[in-house]
């Protein structure tokens, strides 16, 4: 018994079977060839430019650092025993931002060239590597005049720690340890194990010369300064000595 | 050049990355003893290498060492990765491009969060790579 409407899907076991593409969409199909031709779906990490022109493009907003720096601290603190561990976290969890950007910033100069002496290392991390990670140069660079082997770099507006405000417990703990992290992760990629240590210093009357306040975030100058105080180990100085002669 | 070139690339303790290219598109079935005894000689000249490495601040190190017919060329990173390539003699200018090449997609896959550094290299993507950029530069 044929039934009149044979050739429709009357059959609600049978799937519903689509017609193909060719015969309903006739132009899109033109597009849809050459859309699975150029494949943009897939964009392998390799193929991708590394904006050499200097990074401008590669600007985040601070309060988008400030918010995740945030959550990156409060995980740490959950987990940390102690003030110590705390600043060793946070310094681990810079370790390997600062290899990174050693590889990156050392390819986006462009020339072929690394650092071998102690003090153009720790240029390059006071210049290339702070105007790549903070938009300007450090504020200065010294060494200690008790120590041989110390050395400190000074930040006047240290992004980690710009919007914390560290209650009295935990003493002496600096939020720019994540950022000594990325130090110690820079020099050490390059050759020159160091201990790297971040410090809030109070800054002396007149010292800070900016005008106008400060500029980069709107609020009052900041009454600290972060010092990162860089120890090099007797083999990196001992190898540098040699290299002097 | 009918003898196929190493590239090598040594991290602080261990080879991260290795590959044996036949830049000769018919790639016969290489002997596997002059195989070893390129690793071998390939990683012979590390200690020569690390001699260099604070002498120079270039990156490209040019020839290292000469074994027999065979010469070893390294480039160093920023980081002290060490990429080294045993090579029958060819041309300074064509294996520094080959380099350049090659640390440009060293320093994009460094890029991966994912990757940790000083550790063995296990992209595929990184590979094809490397292959195709010594068909194209050193053959």
């Amino acid at each position: 018994p044929a039934s009149r409407t044979n050739n429709t899907n009357t059959n609600l076991h049978q799937p519903k079977r689509n017609p193909p593409l060719l015969d309903l969409y006739p132009p899109l199909t033109f597009a849809y060839n050459v859309q699975t031709m150029s494949r943009p779906t897939s964009t392998n990490i390799l193929d991708r430019n590394l904006g050499r022109s200097g990074g401008r493009s590669g600007d985040v907003s601070l309060s988008a650092f400030a918010y995740i720096y945030s959550e990156l601290v409060q995980y740490h603190q959950g987990r940390a025993a102690s003030i110590s561990e705390l600043e060793r976290r946070l310094e681990s969890a810079g370790y390997g931002v600062g290899l990174k950007v050693l590889e990156m910033t050392a390819y986006r100069a462009k020339e072929t060239k690394r650092e071998t002496r102690l003090m153009s290392i720790l240029h390059f991390v006071s210049s290339s590597v702070w105007k790549s990670l903070f938009g300007k140069a450090a504020d200065s660079l010294e060494r200690s005049i008790d120590h041989t082997d110390e050395f400190m770099i000074i930040d006047y507006e240290p992004i980690a720690s710009t919007f914390v405000s560290v209650p009295q417990d935990l003493g002496s703990l600096s939020a720019d340890a994540y950022v000594s992290g990325i130090i110690a992760g820079v020099l050490d990629g390059a050759g020159f194990s160091a201990r790297v240590t971040a410090h809030s210093v109070k800054v002396e009357e007149g010292e800070y010369t900016k005008q106008g306040g400060n500029t980069m975030t709107g609020m009052l100058p900041r009454k600290d300064k972060a010092v990162f105080l860089v120890k090099f180990s007797p083999e990196v100085l001992s190898r540098d000595a040699a290299l002097e002669r | 050049m009918s003898a196929p070139v190493l590239f090598v690339i040594v991290g602080k303790n261990e080879p991260l990355f290795e590959a044996e290219i036949d830049t000769q598109s018919s790639a016969a079935g290489q002997n596997d003893l002059s195989t070893r005894q390129n690793y071998f000689v390939l990683h012979s000249a590390l200690d020569l290498v690390e001699k260099s490495a604070w002498t120079t601040n270039n990156m490209y190190l040019r020839v290292v060492d000469k074994v027999n017919h065979q010469q070893v060329s390294t480039f160093l990173t920023a980081a002290n990765v060490k990429f080294m390539l045993l090579h029958g003699g060819k041309g300074e200018e064509v294996v520094k491009n080959f380099f350049n090449e090659v640390y440009g997609y060293y320093v994009k896959l460094s890029m991966n969060p994912f990757y940790k550094y000083d550790t063995p290299i296990t992209s595929k993507a990184f590979d094809a790579r490397v292959r195709a950029a010594a068909r194209a530069y050193l053959s």
